[in-house]
């Protein structure tokens, strides 16, 4: 319970602290919503072609938008020397872990939740026809996403080039959720339901999650303190 | 029974060795300056002593266990050189994250009781990034110490702090010592650290030059440490 507390404490002190810069939120939605606005130019958005790489498109905009809110989560903490004084303090460090992950996530997939309805116009999809199984999609997909970026934010928090490093370490391990969210992304955000054939990359999206994030709370400990 | 025990311990940054086979031990109560020229390393075993870093051999202890461990660090007040507090938060927001995280009862009725205490309850709602450095060092010193840490491990805690500020630093820090707090505290002030010591401990490039009592002379003649001990 007192893990779940502070997990919880420290995602909404995370999100209070964005509310009011939004600094990564106005640059993760603004970079979103102007690659999808090229992309609608460079592309003829209603040709079957592109159409078929929609799921592909639309995760590529999300995790690049992805890095700029998780490349803050850690470097929040650098002022002050605040990540001091949380390391130092009673918090878990799963849960410090976990409460970042937590406020990324909902920042992350609050962005989406706008670029959709865009995407939708840009490229004239029915992407509600099939809602809920998009979002699972999104969650999964989202989460993946987060809980590598957070636990390389943390590794990262203390290197000059960590705006760069941060994708650079992130993308080849996120590949393998990346192509299942691609691949389960394609038919339903055009409308179309996921055919049984698709569900071997369900399996493997919601695996690596699972993964990835009992890797990350077993190594938190290592990269905050070494 | 050993407050605070630091047996053997190294830390090399690359290469470089910034401690040396630091050893010592504090009873309950005591109060250890710990002094040493920038770089002798006195923030390295500081941040050891807090569990912000691990030392590359040797062992600490405090209150009996080891740094890292959670129950530990519900003991321990550490104010590094930062103030450790959000800039984007309240004054108020940022003592009851603090509070909350200590795990005490009341969060919120312990961080308005600190803002008082501190004499910023008339700018709670305030933004930390918006106060004056005494406000600031004032707020850092109510996070410190709103959980009553039965030890304290303080970097430098009087550098550039204003009057308010050294008076309420100087009446936390007794209180501390009435309830029977173990302080470490690492500074250049050698009069104010002395005065207050019931240790020394000094560093010079990162070994032990000297560990042990204060003593009368220390007292009296802040810069003896130094020539007795002290590189020259």
């Amino acid at each position: 319970m007192r893990f779940v507390r502070q997990a919880l404490a420290i995602a909404a002190k995370d999100l209070r602290a964005e509310m009011r810069t939004k600094e990564a939120w106005n640059a993760s939605l603004a970079f979103a919503l102007v690659i999808l606005l090229l992309f609608s130019f460079a592309f003829e958005p209603t040709a079957e072609q592109t159409r078929e790489i929609a799921g592909g498109l639309l995760w590529l905009v999300f995790a690049f938008a992805g890095a700029l809110i998780l490349n803050r989560s850690f470097a929040r903490e650098l002022p002050n020397d605040c990540l001091d004084a949380l390391v130092a303090s009673p918090v878990a460090p799963a849960a410090l872990y976990l409460g970042k992950a937590l406020a990324s996530f909902l920042l992350l997939t609050a962005v989406e939740l706008v670029a959709l309805p865009v995407f939708g116009v840009f490229y004239n999809v029915r992407w509600t026809a099939q809602f809920w199984p998009l979002m699972l999609v999104l969650v999964l997909g989202t989460w993946a996403l987060t809980v590598i970026g957070t636990i390389f934010s943390a590794l990262t928090v203390n290197l000059r080039l960590r705006e760069l490093m941060l994708p650079t370490l992130v993308y080849p391990l996120l590949v393998p959720g990346l192509m299942a969210a691609m691949q389960l992304m394609t038919p339903l955000v055009v409308g179309q339901p996921l055919g049984p054939e698709l569900y071997d990359w369900l399996k493997l999206l919601a695996g690596f999650d699972i993964i990835f994030t009992a890797l990350s709370l077993a190594l938190v400990e290592t990269v905050l303190v070494g | 029974m050993t407050a605070l025990s630091c047996e053997g311990v190294w830390k090399f940054f690359g290469d470089f060795p910034a401690l040396r086979q630091v050893s010592f031990e504090l009873p309950p109560g005591a109060c250890l300056a710990l002094l040493g020229r920038n770089g002798a390393g006195k923030t390295t075993l500081l941040r050891i002593l807090a569990g912000l870093s691990r030392p590359a051999r040797g062992r600490v202890r405090i209150l009996g266990t080891d740094a890292r461990h959670e129950t530990t660090r519900r003991r321990i007040g550490v104010l590094g050189h930062g103030i450790g507090l959000y800039d984007e938060l309240s004054a108020f927001e940022n003592l009851r994250l603090f509070a909350s995280l200590y795990g005490a009862v009341d969060p919120a009725g312990t961080a308005l009781a600190w803002l008082q205490r501190t004499g910023l309850e008339a700018v709670k709602d305030g933004l930390a990034r918006e106060f004056s450095r005494g406000m600031r060092q004032r707020l850092a010193l109510a996070r410190v110490f709103l959980h009553e840490p039965s030890v304290l491990l303080l970097d430098e805690p009087f550098t550039a702090l204003d009057d308010r500020a050294i008076a309420i630093l100087q009446a936390l820090l007794a209180e501390a010592r009435t309830r029977g707090a173990t302080i470490v505290l690492s500074t250049h002030q050698l009069r104010e650290a002395l005065e207050l010591a019931t240790h020394a401990l000094l560093l010079v490039r990162g070994r032990t030059a000297y560990f042990g009592e204060r003593t009368p002379e220390m007292a009296a003649d802040p810069a003896w440490l130094y020539r007795h001990y002290g590189e020259s």
